[in-house]
């Protein structure tokens, strides 16, 4: 079931980095109407018609989000999410790279929404080259008078300030990302209070991802209705998934949520190499629990795979064939939990490493049977126990997959080493 | 501090509710003049937003584009979680760990290129990817890094991570 593209439109022919070239494709009409035609509240009250879910992990419906902001009176804040780290995930990077100005329409549209005056851009450090594509487009912008004072003669008035991270994958999580933003660790902070109540210096703040807030101005220019009308009826709409590893067409696809896994890996993303089949997938980045060639026919939307037992997450398929070892997948994503842990909480930081320290010793031919024994207990004492779900992520893929190919576990102490192939020793 | 090092500071200081806030991008600032984060910026920066010099060291010491020691003109980071590793990575961290003679977070015994191993870049649809100061290359090979490698060496950028 192809869609029109969204977001995506225009990528590869077009060069929408430049302004005029964005106008011409009808940006900033969205942007026009809102701030002529609609009142704040009738801008909230589109999107939540629309039901757009969070596009950076939770699913959490935007527009109820939106409308949990306290009318006190307060300086309000919108910060949007573009620190993308999870593992397998790059379309954020892609659409802030392709697409400025549609994510620049979408902060406009939604800060005037929330009523906030100074919208920060959290851009994770790495994306030096998507940071200057922004710089530059926002520039452009000012000039236009499409950002800043008295935006297109209506009195609304918002300042957008790009914020650079400085690698941490921790700043992704919401309250780590305010801290952040505050000139602090970037450590997550103990909720309640929400953002919503208690954000970025204390004050009502909304955190919304980067491919959340650019879907904002086509619910505006179309109608809460079309967007509502695509997809999977609880998750509706397009969405950008990434798709990678052993794939013939690795790459971003821009598909209405709710179609078949199948459908995206065999068709959209080329399916396998000859001979090959598939043996894991991660439908929802590093931190999803896998699903196998049996659940192929599994919808890609937020309560398909949540009755799976995974997620979709922020929406990285990450595709494994039968040529992978399943220890050493899992060896990388348990290194980066333990890497990126913030240390705050015990399970996380203690539990994460240990895990880690574990897979390695499996995966380099070293494991014992106990260690093998330990792993079904010790998610009990790792998941639900931290301030953040960094340390909830630790153990999904591990336990879905050892569950899944025990043997393989098994093999890999009684053989001191892979069954699959001869082991590189560089791995660990 | 130095009266440019002061303007900067002042502008960066600008663009937020609270001082604190121009806290890393000062950093990077400095960063990127001196090479690493000398004490005496971490000095500056203190001074900067008003909080003690513990209290920069303890947040410079939280992100790992922040270093506090010397590091080559080049900074090579090769991608090693999940998507990179089924695309080659394994092989190709090895490869470059033999090259450079360094391991982990080592810097070249002339100085000149420092080796990191960094989880994923946002790039796993052209694995294995690797990013030279801040700039991604793309499906990389060992032959690829090899010719890399000598055009790296040749030219001598102005900093190895840029604050803008
Ligand atoms: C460890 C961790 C990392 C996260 N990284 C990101 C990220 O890189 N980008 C993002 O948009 N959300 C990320 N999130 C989710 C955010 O906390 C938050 O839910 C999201 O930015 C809200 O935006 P949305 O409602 O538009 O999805 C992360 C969450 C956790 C727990
Ligand atoms: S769960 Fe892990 S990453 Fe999250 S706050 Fe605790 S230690 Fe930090
Ligand atoms: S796994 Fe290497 S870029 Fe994502």
């Amino acid at each position: 079931m192809p869609i029109e593209p969204v977001l995506t439109k225009g990528f590869g022919s077009l060069d929408l980095t430049d302004l005029a070239v964005y106008r011409s494709v009808g940006g900033f009409a969205a942007l026009t109407k809102a701030l002529r035609e609609m009142t704040p509240d009738g801008v909230v009250a589109e999107v939540m018609a629309s039901n757009l879910r969070g596009r950076g992990g939770a699913g959490f419906p935007t527009g109820k989000k939106w409308s949990f902001l306290p009318k006190d009176g307060r300086p309000r804040y919108l910060v949007c999410n573009s620190d993308e780290a999870e593992a397998g995930t790059f379309k954020d990077r892609m659409l802030l790279e392709n697409s400025p100005f549609n994510l620049i329409e979408g902060l406009v549209i939604s800060a005037y929404a929330v009523n906030a005056k100074r919208v920060f851009i959290y851009i994770r450090g790495e994306f030096l080259a998507g940071y200057r594509i922004f710089q530059k487009a926002l520039a452009q912008a000012y000039d236009a008078g499409l950002v800043g004072a008295d935006i297109l003669g209506s009195g609304y008035s918002v300042e957008i300030v790009p914020h650079r991270g400085a690698g941490a994958y921790i700043c992704g999580e919401e309250t780590a990302q305010l801290n952040s933003l505050e000139g602090k660790r970037g450590e997550p902070r103990l909720k309640p209070p929400f953002p919503a109540n208690a954000g970025l210096y204390g004050m009502p703040t909304v955190v919304n991802n980067v491919e959340t807030l650019m879907y904002v101005p086509h619910i505006i220019e179309r109608g809460a209705k079309w967007f509502a009308s695509i997809g999977a009826e609880k998750s509706p709409g397009p969405k950008v998934i990434s798709v990678s590893g052993h794939v013939m067409r690795p790459g971003n696809y821009e598909v209405p949520l709710g179609i078949p896994m199948r459908e995206l890996v065999m068709e959209l993303a080329g399916g396998l190499r000859p001979g090959r089949r598939v043996k894991a997938i991660q439908p929802g980045g590093g931190s999803s629990a896998a699903i196998f060639e049996e659940d192929l026919d599994v919808a890609c939307d937020f309560d398909s795979l949540a009755a799976k037992g995974t997620m979709l997450g922020s929406g990285a398929v990450t595709v494994m064939d039968d040529t992978a070892c399943m220890v050493r997948c899992a060896l990388t994503i348990n290194r980066f939990f333990e890497t990126e842990s913030c240390g705050q909480c015990t399970p996380c930081r203690e539990g994460g490493q240990w895990v880690h320290r574990m897979v390695a010793r499996l995966e380099a031919g070293e494991g014992s049977e106990s260690d093998l024994k330990i792993l079904t207990t010790i998610n009990r004492t790792i998941t639900g126990t931290n301030l953040c779900v960094l340390g909830d992520s630790i153990m999904p893929f591990l336990s879905s997959v050892y569950k899944h190919f025990p043997e393989e576990f098994h093999d890999h102490v009684r053989l001191a080493g892979c069954p699959l192939h001869a082991r590189s020793e560089s791995a660990a | 501090m130095t009266p440019q090092r002061e303007r900067r500071g002042a502008e960066l200081v600008a663009k937020y509710p609270e001082a604190r806030s121009a806290l890393v991008p000062f950093l990077q600032y400095c960063q990127a003049e001196d090479g690493y984060v000398t004490d005496q910026a971490i000095a500056d920066a203190a001074e900067l937003v008003g909080i003690t010099p513990a209290e920069v060291e303890s947040t410079a010491s939280f992100y790992s584009l922040l270093f506090r020691h010397p590091i080559g003109k080049h900074v090579i980071q090769v991608c090693r979680t999940l998507g990179c590793m089924l695309g080659g990575a394994d092989e190709l961290r090895e490869h470059i760990r033999t090259r450079l003679g360094v391991e982990n977070l080592e810097t070249t015994a002339d100085g000149a290129i420092t080796y990191e191993e960094v989880e994923c870049l946002a790039a796993c649809d052209r694995a294995p990817v690797l990013q030279h100061n801040l700039e991604f290359v793309y499906n990389v090979t060992p032959e690829k890094f090899d010719s890399l490698l000598e055009t790296w060496r040749r030219e001598s950028p102005a900093a190895a991570l840029p604050a803008e």
